[in-house]
């Protein structure tokens, strides 16, 4: 199939409906109007449903009832906008229902800015909404690398039923890459536990809720869930190890940065010195043995971990390598991307110093 | 190869357009390019500016910090991105509305009329094509025939009569540096 050059948002919502999506439920914010955009053109074409809520709480709680009556659905929007879903997220979570959710991540917080950001590191990875439940989350590099992981995160909603997030950027979703989008991908499982109508004697009824009431009940539920996530962590995890054989100095970073970083460790390579990336690819469940193991490998002299935050992820990195290794940072909060050049006269000076 | 390109002018000059038809010849030719818009609160008659990376290789940054080349079609896009062109990098200048030199002497600087020029052809739209034809002169970085592919993709086969007066802005704009 030939290539066909993309903008990042237009690119994640083809592949959504190329995995059988068929419901979108969103409301309007920059960087990722794109999205909605491209969805109102083209769902009612494939027989599917786009809307656009009068809120984002409204448009989650929408992707609530499709996901409940077993639908590949999805929502979008950014930070802010993101905020606002959090409670039908926890919701959805609690209910064990498959669905998925992007976020082009924008400069915050409150408003901020519409520039890309990675600020929502701790809300993604640590809850946002209440109640122990995770998401899992997909940090892609690149318009094709959101494209083959929105395929994979609806099946993998679906396999575990939970939300899923794409965690992007307002630069994932603004840039154009040559791109290839595969074709119904779309391979949803049967969902017996879906609210699709119930005939006596056909089955056992099926129910939505995240409401236990009795202590036991719900701790037998959030046992289940823990249960999953531990699987999660063992299966799901992703991670890129770029350079990392014989490097004396690794970086870590995702998204964006992460593509920035390599750009950064070309223009050392030039100057003599071999520099590596890790870059998790989930960031939740984050990969924090191979984190641990690019970091702490024997000629290793220095770390550092990279983000457009006032250092987020570097906490679950500090977590990787449980002190063995300092890792020091760069980066800033709000919007401002740091740039290759800078991210190389970070390691030099740490080199001299 | 790594050609890293900043185009900038003001709203309406077809800066981003440029870029995505260099993008999309680079993809014809099977090189490894990203397009990124700036698309921060950008107002009419401001600044617009798109990064065109076009590689041999896959591309790291597709933020272009430091550019082989700066396409300035206004005054202020010339005041800002002046400095972000590497040593040894070129610069072109639209000398039909700019009405400075570069200031540095580290650099290639290619003075190129686009308005007159676009003028002569009988169509001002095509300003930004004269530039693209002294661009691609110079760098060399994707042929000329891939850019009119990409800009009859862009435009449908509707609008195909307007490719012969585009071809022969890239032409002129050739000719102007060549």
């Amino acid at each position: 199939m030939a290539k066909n050059l993309m903008k990042g948002c237009e690119a994640i919502a083809e592949a959504a409906i190329q995995a059988g999506c068929r419901y979108f439920f969103g409301y309007p914010i920059t960087p990722q109007n794109d999205i909605p955009e491209y969805m109102s053109a083209r769902m009612p074409k494939i027989g599917g449903c786009f809307l656009q809520a009068e809120s984002e709480v409204a448009a989650i709680n929408m992707v609530y009832g499709a996901a409940g009556a077993g639908a590949r659905v999805m929502t979008s929007s950014s930070s802010p906008g993101i905020s606002l879903k959090m409670e039908g997220i926890s919701y959805i979570a609690g209910a064990e229902l498959p669905c998925v959710i992007v976020n082009m991540m924008r400069g915050g917080p409150g408003l901020g800015s519409i520039q890309a950001s990675q600020g929502d590191y701790f809300q993604t990875t640590k809850g946002g909404g209440h109640g122990d439940y995770h998401m899992i989350a997909y940090a892609p590099a690149s318009v094709q690398e959101a494209i083959d992981l929105m395929q994979t995160a609806f099946d993998v909603a679906d396999k575990y039923r939970t939300p899923v997030m794409v965690l992007a950027d307002g630069i994932i979703g603004q840039m154009m890459e040559p791109v290839e989008i595969k074709e119904n991908t779309g391979n949803a499982p049967k969902k017996d536990w879906a609210t699709t109508g119930w005939k006596k004697g056909e089955r056992a009824r099926a129910v939505v809720n995240s409401l236990y009431i009795e202590v036991e009940d719900l701790e037998e539920m959030t046992e289940r869930l823990q249960a999953r996530y531990r699987q999660i962590e063992k299966d799901e995890t992703l991670v890129e190890c770029y350079n990392t054989d014989g490097a004396e100095f690794i970086l870590c970073a995702y998204g964006t940065v992460a593509r920035i970083c390599k750009t950064a460790i070309a223009q050392l390579q030039k100057q003599g010195v071999k520099a590596g990336l890790v870059r998790p690819i989930t960031v939740w469940p984050f990969p924090a043995k191979a984190v641990h193991d690019a970091m702490c490998a024997p000629g290793v002299k220095m770390a550092l971990c990279v983000e457009i935050s006032a250092g987020q992820m570097i906490e679950d990195v500090r977590l990787a390598v449980n002190g063995e290794r300092e890792i020091a940072f760069l980066g800033h909060a709000g919007s401002r991307v740091p740039t290759a050049e800078e991210i190389a006269e970070k390691v030099l000076a740490m080199r001299g110093a | 190869m790594l050609e890293q390109n900043l185009f900038a002018g003001f709203g309406g000059q077809g800066v981003l357009l440029m870029g995505q038809l260099l993008a999309y010849a680079g993809m014809l030719e099977g090189k490894y390019v990203s397009w990124l818009p700036a698309y921060g609160p950008e107002m009419r008659g401001g600044t617009a500016n798109c990064s065109v990376n076009i590689s041999d290789e896959p591309i790291g940054s597709p933020v272009v910090s430091k550019a082989t080349a700066v396409v300035a079609m206004n005054r202020p896009s010339l005041d800002k991105f002046e400095s972000a062109v590497q040593p040894g990098g070129m610069l072109f200048i639209n000398s039909s509305i700019i009405d400075r030199k570069a200031q540095r002497e580290d650099i290639r600087a290619y003075y190129v009329p686009c308005n007159e020029i676009a003028e002569e052809l009988g169509n001002g739209k095509v300003a930004n094509m004269v530039m693209l034809g002294a661009y691609l002169e110079k760098t060399r970085c994707v042929d000329m025939e891939g850019v009119l592919d990409a800009l009859l993709h862009k435009l449908g086969e509707k609008k195909a009569n307007l490719i012969p007066v585009n071809r022969e802005a890239l032409k002129r704009g050739a000719g102007a540096v060549g």
